[in-house]
């Protein structure tokens, strides 16, 4: 049974037009639009897409940070998306989040033992200090930073050990549910590769479902069960991480995976680069049918008019396209 | 030919640590035309090595060794004369293209200046060519967007209008530090296709700093691999990938993420990059070094030859594969 289930979830943002008289009326901005997924225990989901696709937003709406407009976030049998506020505090614990920039999401003048701590004391605020203290070291030790560097301060640390004190934060209150929005992108290679490893350890630990938010395709796909590849607001093409990096349907996964380079200068020019043209539209008036359809090399009329629905492709593997056809990329990648 | 030669460069900055050591030793040459990549994690040095032969170093930066240019030694020339081999010999394209676009003047005009100022040329013949130039970077209806401002284009964009800027005095040689960094994989990619090009049609040389190891392999045939400042190992790009001589070369390749075959874990390097204000006597990988030996610690090992590699490492090739 899985643990998160989106529904047609739904996130729209007023926003007030420039030098705008008060009561003209605002427009409506389409962050996200009907996204549906389903996310198991102990399994991690890699979202994908450009900027400005909606997908930190996506991430937001499941936290509980941005409201939604319609749609449903089921969670462990109950729908997050309509519960009052007070209701929804006592679920806060079980979804925590991960922050891109390590540094800028540490308070400076917070010591990390504080840091560290703080989740556990707004949720549990009748435990004593000695035991949050010692839970605090405890998962100081658990991302691999010593117990005695409680009493620092953020700006001592570089960026990854700042990234092991994030996860830190968010693992304190044994949440089911993390969502990383752009975990590793700030990090140099080397530091990645530690900071990868350490979720996926933790995971298989403590049984955690995982969101992982990146644009670097390689990574979402090396830490994914699944990928929900997202443009302008909106599901592209749902599958096993192997079926998308191997064998996309939709025309823009398949522009995606032509654009990511490979190390390997034997490998060059593998794939025909497949160029996407024009710009990114707005999300204030999006393209009516399918949203990519401004910028798709197999457009045709018919795009503009119905949006195309979800196909399934194959088990499980599902893409929203009117001339979905697979087209295989990178053989060896298995997974 | 030879067009850039650097020889023995160092550059130390003084600080309120006292003076921190960013590039120490650094040798390299290019040939006309050809595309060198500087390789490196955040600290290695590689953006003051470019700003070093750029003259462009920061108040309290020194640069010493030497720096010559179709022979001739521009290490310490005087601003005025740097100033026309800046734009019109070397050009330089950074990360934030927004950054160095003036948001104030309209991209038309920053292009104008820089040809009636270089180049002699009148308004007119100015605006044409600058139309011409954007229109060679694949910008659409080029000719109606010089009149407008920096702000109203998209990062894709503002960095071909930079590359644009960059190519209107038809440098030899194009410094591009970490140029798709801030830009969507798509976008990418349209950039490195676009430098590709821009190289053939100009016979520009190509300096590419970046961490980002896979557009190193589609777009440079040698590489240069930095780390604390010095060169661990440098050669062909495809010889370097396929058979790294240098535990630290090794231990980037195999902590990357790769999108085209399967890893079960990925391989991470431990510890965390130097700081550079306290480095180790020897070598600067030594602390994170699988294959470190008492010597590495003490004495910093030379960059030798091995096959088609030069490499500064104490261990032997073969242990490394191993």
């Amino acid at each position: 049974m899985s643990l998160l289930s989106v529904r047609d979830l739904s996130v729209i943002f007023d926003i007030q037009p420039r030098n705008a008289w008060p009561w003209t009326p605002h427009h409506k901005l389409y962050a996200v639009t009907d996204a549906s997924f389903e996310l198991a225990a102990g399994e991690t989901l890699g979202i994908v897409g450009e900027s400005g696709s909606g997908k930190s937003t996506l991430a937001r709406a499941i936290a509980g940070t941005v409201p939604v407009a319609s749609g449903e976030i089921i969670f462990d049998g109950k729908d997050l998306a309509a519960m009052s506020p007070t209701e929804r505090r006592k679920h806060r614990r079980d979804v925590q989040m991960i922050f891109q920039d390590p540094l800028a999401a540490l308070n400076p003048r917070m010591t990390v033992g504080q840091i560290v701590a703080e989740p556990l004391t707004t949720h549990e605020p009748n435990l004593d200090k000695a035991e949050v203290r010692r839970r605090a070291g405890e998962m100081m030790e658990r991302v691999g930073l010593l117990p005695k560097l409680l009493n620092r301060y953020p700006h001592e640390f570089s960026g990854g050990q700042c990234q092991r004190i994030g996860i830190a934060r968010a693992l304190i209150v044994k949440p089911r549910l993390i969502l990383c929005d752009e975990p590793v992108s700030a990090l140099d290679v080397s530091v990645q590769a530690q900071v990868v490893n350490l979720l996926r350890d933790i995971q298989t630990d403590m049984d955690l479902s995982i969101l992982f938010i990146a644009h670097d395709l390689s990574v979402v796909k090396h830490i994914s069960d699944r990928i929900f590849v997202m443009y302008l607001g909106r599901q592209m093409e749902t599958g096993s991480s192997a079926d998308i990096v191997r064998a996309p349907h939709h025309p823009y996964s398949q522009a995606l995976l032509a654009s990511v380079p490979v190390p390997d200068p034997s490998k060059k020019a593998a794939h025909a680069r497949i160029p996407l043209e024009g710009e990114l539209p707005s999300p204030l008036a999006p393209p009516s049918g399918c949203v990519f359809r401004t910028r798709c090399p197999k457009a045709q009329e018919v795009c503009a008019g119905e949006r195309p629905p979800m196909e399934e492709v194959s088990t499980g593997h599902l893409s929203a396209c009117y001339f979905n056809e697979r087209m295989d990329f990178h053989r060896d990648a298995a997974e | 030919m030879t067009l850039l030669s650097v020889d023995n460069l160092s550059v130390t900055f003084a600080t309120n640590d006292g003076p921190v050591r960013a590039v120490n030793g650094l040798s390299l040459e290019l040939d006309a035309g050809a595309a060198l990549a500087v390789v490196g994690e955040s600290g290695s040095g590689k953006s003051q090595t470019a700003f070093a032969i750029m003259g462009l170093l920061a108040k309290n930066g020194q640069a010493d060794g030497s720096v010559r240019f179709e022979g001739q030694e521009i290490l310490g020339l005087p601003e005025r004369k740097m100033n026309r081999i800046r734009a019109e010999q070397i050009a330089m394209i950074f990360q934030d293209p927004m950054s160095s676009l003036n948001p104030y003047m309209r991209i038309g005009d920053q292009m104008i200046e820089v040809l009636t100022l270089h180049k002699g040329m009148g308004k007119t013949e100015a605006r044409a060519e600058a139309a011409r130039m954007l229109d060679a970077v694949k910008m659409p209806d080029a000719a109606a967007r010089l009149s407008m401002y920096p702000h109203e284009f998209s990062g894709g964009m503002r960095q071909r209008i930079m590359i644009a800027m960059a190519l209107l005095c038809r440098p030899k040689l194009l410094i591009a530090d970490e140029p798709t960094t801030a830009l969507d994989v798509t976008v990418q990619a349209q950039i490195m296709d676009l430098l590709a090009e821009i190289r053939t049609e100009f016979d520009t040389a190509l300096i590419l700093i970046t961490h980002d190891l896979g557009i190193v392999a589609e777009a440079c045939e040698r590489t240069i691999v930095l780390y604390g400042g010095r060169i661990m190992e440098s050669g062909p790009t495809e010889e370097l990938f396929a058979a790294p001589s240098h535990p630290y070369t090794l231990g980037l390749l195999k902590a990357v993420p790769r999108i085209d075959i399967d890893q079960e874990e990925l391989a991470a390097i431990p510890g965390e990059p130097p700081d550079m204000s306290r480095l180790p006597a020897g070598c600067p990988f030594a602390p994170r070094c699988p294959l470190k030996m008492p010597r590495c610690e003490t004495v910093m090992p030379e960059l030798r030859h091995h096959d088609r590699l030069r490499r500064a490492c104490h261990a032997e090739p073969g242990a490394v594969a191993a």
